[in-house]
């Protein structure tokens, strides 16, 4: 299948557990102020509010960063981390613009937020313009996520885990065979780089 | 618009509930309904929605099973402890300037935050002239609600959250254990009133001087959630409270201008216009 370029992505899912936080800290810096992609993550955290992700990263990051809230609408060049014991979504509204959505169902594998649940969700919204990129983590959450943005025509990008701090998740998503690139941190930082790069 | 053959199906499903059993969920968010038929779809060995719904038509045995996929949602006892801190040292004590309480807590499944609330009111002395209305669409979860029964390993994650919440003593002076199980004592219950009610469908039916609403409304599309804040809007008394998820936002309602926001953090807004 044809993938497309990356000037073309309006959204990028990132995922991430054990180790999450230090990775985010090398790619989230690696986006361009230019982005007009949409970045969506879920790290696997201890439940606790606040969460200090959004803190923790607005001084690190040329783009927006926000903690998620329910209807907000999707903004391009913006980032959105799931709020702690949430899951993350995105809908579609009527007038065909995009807002996040958010859900207190059952965890799934025991993660709440989960990122098969956001993947799912944004492969289904996006498709082929959708971008997602799978980091260390110590359990399999994010594989069926994975596979479903791999199904939808996204450009699929998973940790490679030689390098990762915890290798479950990233060994779990490549074992799939359907991640498109398995990089370094640097290399996915250079990818992301490439985000909204004029066409 | 070409639209997917998914995104027919689901609309199909919608529209034969609601035709068949008035059960309205033609207003819910998309991607939590999607999770849930899913769900639904596996447990009743259904390859498609179009499967699906035509069992649902035929089988009107299937409902309340399905009613229990789509609308139930587990929650704990105090969950989000700072939300019934503020309440306790912030509402609490403007509540206290009122000869008689009446309180709405809208999406109650199966009772958790009721009795939360309850047994907040009592510690702090004001359930004796408390009436709270617990209602849900949910006639099997309001009928567990109503029995305020729970299981015993779940007691200590209640316990946990009660004392962060800045409870007076210990939870357990407010159930009796037994066999495996926890039962709230009945004189919560005698301040509480388990209904049916459907914030898609029904109307407001009281003055309330508070609404608790937590994690119910992002089940619901913009415009579904604009009706619900409404009808809170319509039931508040002035300088009423609306308390909501941590998560949610009343920024995002066509209602917004009627409420003023009294603690930010913690999601407790105050009505401050009809």
């Amino acid at each position: 299948m044809n993938r497309r370029p990356l000037e073309e992505i309006s959204a990028v899912v990132i995922g991430a557990s054990a180790g999450g936080v230090e990775a985010l800290g090398v790619l989230l810096p690696a986006l361009p102020a230019r982005c007009r992609a949409a970045v969506l993550i879920v790290v696997h955290m201890p439940r606790q509010r606040p969460s200090l992700l959004k803190d923790l990263f607005t001084a690190r990051c040329p783009l927006q960063v926000r903690e998620a809230q329910d209807k907000q609408p999707v903004e391009p060049g913006t980032v959105y981390f799931a709020p702690p014991d949430y899951h993350l979504m995105v809908e579609t509204n009527e007038d065909a613009s995009v807002a996040l959505a958010l859900s207190v169902d059952e965890p799934v594998h025991f993660s709440r937020p989960s990122i098969d649940v956001l993947f799912e969700s944004a492969a289904e919204c996006w498709g082929d313009r959708l971008m997602a990129i799978i980091l260390t983590g110590a359990n399999s959450d994010g594989v069926q996520g994975l596979a479903a943005v791999s199904r939808l025509g996204g450009i699929t990008v998973v940790q490679d885990p030689g390098e990762a701090v915890a290798d479950t998740l990233p060994a779990g998503a490549v074992r799939t065979g359907l991640a498109q690139h398995v990089l370094p941190l640097a290399g996915i930082g250079a990818m992301l780089s490439q985000l909204g790069r004029a066409p | 618009m070409n639209e997917r053959v998914g995104d027919i199906e689901l609309r199909l499903l919608l529209e034969a509930l609601y035709l068949r059993y008035h059960y309205d969920f033609r207003s819910y968010a998309r991607s939590s309904l999607r999770r849930r038929l899913r769900v639904a779809m596996d447990k009743f060995g259904c390859q498609s929605l179009s499967q699906l719904q035509h069992r649902l038509l035929h089988e009107a045995a299937l409902m309340p099973e399905l009613m229990n996929i789509l609308t139930v949602q587990v929650t704990d006892m105090f969950r989000d402890p700072p939300y019934f801190r503020a309440l306790r040292e912030r509402v609490v004590p403007l509540l206290r300037t009122y000869p008689s309480l009446k309180v709405w807590v809208a999406g109650c499944s199966t009772g958790e935050e009721a009795y939360s609330i309850a047994i907040l009111l009592k510690e702090e002395g004001l359930l004796e002239r408390t009436l709270i209305y617990a209602t849900d669409i949910n006639t099997v979860a309001l009928e567990k609600a109503q029995a305020g029964v729970y299981e015993i390993d779940r007691i200590s994650g209640f316990s946990e959250n009660h004392r962060k919440s800045g409870g007076h003593g210990s939870l357990s002076a407010h159930y009796t254990a037994a066999y495996g199980k926890a039962a709230f004592d009945r004189s919560l219950k005698a301040h509480m009133t388990f209904a049916d009610h459907s914030l898609s469908t029904d109307s407001a039916f009281s003055e309330v001087q508070l609404v608790s609403c937590r994690n119910v409304l992002i089940y619901f599309s913009r415009a579904l959630q604009d009706r619900a804040v409404e009808l809170f809007r319509d039931s508040l008394c002035y300088k009423g409270f609306l308390g909501i998820g941590s998560s949610e936002s009343l920024r995002f309602s066509a209602h917004s201008a009627s409420f003023t926001e009294f603690s930010v953090d913690d999601r407790i807004y105050q009505k401050v216009a009809s």
